[in-house]
């Protein structure tokens, strides 16, 4: 049995494990977050109470119609990508011509009454959700156990995280979203239709929200109040990454929730506010975000 | 030649400024006066200094974004982090009532300045991020610190008497006090958005880098705004902490900061009296419907999708709307 100063490995490796899941959720909310105000200029505060609703309607699938996780991890995200799409048509669409700060508080607004009914109808002790069985049980690396279902959760967030990357830098579509991002007038004046464009790209991270909710509910048990923490989190995430870059989206994500679990080892105490003195040291020396571009 | 004439009409509004307070602005302070100085013999004066506690905190949080356009959502920070100092001065170092008010604002004051200087490197809504970010900060720290006593908060601080003479362990005697403190306080902010110090924030909010080219240092303005609210705040938070004789977690937490953008949105951005009757209206909503528990979260969210769609003056700002003058 080898030590590294002083902590035993199962211990080290088992936190860094947690703190890549964390970062897994961390990435793929911010590259939501990133994408939509790329496009629509507003920052989805929704954005944690979809992640918390993607694990809900995982959760609801299987109690009261018996759909296994795989489906819900198709159908969760489809599923509350459309609400989403409604919100926008019915609500956000309204408020383009307005200062960001209304976009802010309307999806506040909607947060909340999201989180409040689920509180209501469901309490705030926690649902639990099993891990599915082919996932269930894990490997012994020698130096540490690794659940296959963390495993699973770290892939599955990596190539979700890649396939948009390339999606967003590599494809027509993507160079659509590119060039709409930079001048909505000028891609309309080409024939493409911006309005639907933007509804479905709010769609879309809004259903990557609710991806992450679904990875998450086997690990964290299903609760109203588990995207509501989270969400600020990865607002301090938005601001140390900038939300100029897609990878750089996701490579703050991950290096953050290693160094959150680098902390819990190390000193626990601080594991809580580590990523928002980080923000403060970003901001100090480097205001427009690690990988942002100065406007 | 436009360039003249908004010179000339900046040069009245700062005469404006100084020539005092138009009538309708008298009065209504008056009448707020008057309207206090009865209210405790008609409603229960303990929910009266929750109204006032939560008007002056929404008023000072009004000056930084109805005036300075500066969206700050932490401002529970300062707030809950003056509640909880007030409240361990009161209680742990037997600090007067006064004293113990003056260091809760002061610690506020220091936080301000604190988060205020790293939040204006970023503008608009990162702004907003980075201060519901810090405010966070703030939370896990109140939760795990050793004197704020955790979950439990510092429960039953003691009043004290003020200046050592006038003993407030009745509600009554109280109320008058925080009538004094909430009313100094909402005409020292009318003060500061009347100044040339606030006709210059106006001109910031309405147009930054015109601001900067006339050769304002407009950082400045926004880190003095941000203090002068922040310790605004941290006035209504340490004197809600000895109303209620308690400083807990719920002071500090985000959902309290959003709470307090809710009572200024609905009574009024950018309108002196505005956030007052917000305050009035969500206090009074909270005190009714405190036995449904999670309705009041829904109802409160219903309360922003509304207002950001269909009522973005307010309430007092469609009243001035009506009657074509400020308020």
């Amino acid at each position: 049995m080898f030590e590294l100063l002083g902590i035993p490995p199962q211990a080290l490796f088992g936190q860094l494990l947690l703190g890549l899941i964390n970062g897994s959720f961390y990435a793929i909310l911010s590259l939501g977050l990133a994408i939509i105000f790329g496009l629509l200029n507003i920052i989805n505060f929704t954005h944690g109470a979809q992640y918390m609703l993607g694990a809900f309607v995982a959760w609801m699938l299987l109690t009261y119609f018996g759909v296994p996780y795989w489906g819900a991890l198709l159908l969760a995200p489809v599923l509350v990508g459309i609400k989403g799409v409604i919100i926008e048509r019915l609500l956000i669409s309204r408020l383009y011509h307005l200062d960001h700060l209304y976009g802010l508080l309307l999806t506040f607004g909607l947060a909340l009454i999201i989180q409040g009914l689920l509180r209501n109808q469901y309490g705030i002790s926690g649902l639990p959700y099993a891990i599915p069985p082919q996932l269930s049980g894990g490997q012994n690396l020698g130096f540490m156990f690794l659940p296959n279902y963390r495993a699973w959760v770290v892939v599955a967030s990596l190539v979700v995280c890649l396939a948009t990357w390339f999606v967003i830098e590599k494809t027509r579509l993507g160079a659509y979203l590119r060039a709409a991002t930079e001048n909505p007038t000028l891609v309309g004046a080409f024939g493409i239709n911006v309005p639907r464009m933007i509804t479905l790209t709010y769609g879309f991270g809004v259903a990557l929200a609710a991806f992450a909710g679904v990875l998450a509910a086997p690990i964290y048990a299903v609760n109203p109040n588990m995207g509501a923490d989270l969400i600020i989190v990865v607002f301090a995430v938005v601001v140390i990454g900038g939300m100029g870059s897609i990878l750089g989206a996701i490579v703050t994500g991950f290096g953050l929730g290693l160094v959150e679990g680098l902390t819990k080892v190390f000193y626990p105490e601080a594991s809580s506010v580590i990523i928002f003195v980080i923000m403060a040291i970003v901001l100090l020396v480097k205001p427009a975000g690690l990988f942002g571009r100065t406007a | 030649m436009t360039a003249v004439t908004e010179t000339e009409t900046t040069g009245i509004a700062v005469q404006q400024a100084r020539a005092g307070m138009p009538l309708h602005h008298v009065a209504i302070f008056v009448a707020l006066l008057a309207a206090g100085l009865v209210a405790p013999f008609l409603l229960y004066p303990v929910f009266l200094m929750k109204v006032l506690c939560f008007a002056l905190f929404a008023c000072a949080f009004n000056l930084l974004l109805g005036y300075g356009g500066l969206l700050s959502f932490g401002h529970a920070a300062y707030f809950g982090s003056a509640s909880y100092i007030a409240a361990h001065a009161a209680k742990v170092w037997g600090l007067s009532p006064e004293l113990a008010i003056l260091s809760g604002t002061l610690a506020a004051a220091v936080l301000g300045l604190a988060i205020g200087s790293l939040a204006i490197r970023r503008q608009g809504i990162y702004f907003a991020m980075v201060t519901l970010a810090f405010a966070q900060m703030v939370f896990f720290f109140s939760l795990q610190a050793p004197f704020t006593g955790g979950e439990d908060g510092i429960q039953a601080v003691p009043r004290g008497n003020l200046f050592g003479l006038l003993s407030l362990r009745s509600d009554f005697t109280l109320y008058f006090v925080v009538l004094a403190i909430t009313l100094g306080g909402l005409l020292l902010i009318y003060r500061i958005i009347h100044s040339p110090f606030g006709q210059v924030l106006k001109a910031i909010r309405e147009n930054e880098p015109r601001a900067v080219s006339l050769g304002y240092r407009v950082n400045r303005y926004k880190l003095a705004v941000f203090v002068l609210s922040a310790t605004l705040a941290g006035l209504a938070g340490s004197t809600k902490a000895l109303v209620f004789q308690l400083a807990s977690l719920t002071d500090v937490h985000w959902s309290m900061s959003g709470e307090v953008v809710l009572m200024t949105l609905i009574g009024g951005m950018g309108t002196v009296f505005g956030p007052i009757v917000g305050a009035a209206i969500i206090v009074t909503m909270q005190n009714y419907l405190a036995t449904f528990g999670a309705w009041v979260t829904i109802i409160q969210g219903c309360i922003f999708v509304v207002c950001v769609m269909l009522f973005r003056e307010g309430i007092v700002g469609v009243i001035a709307k009506w009657i074509r003058k400020p308020l």
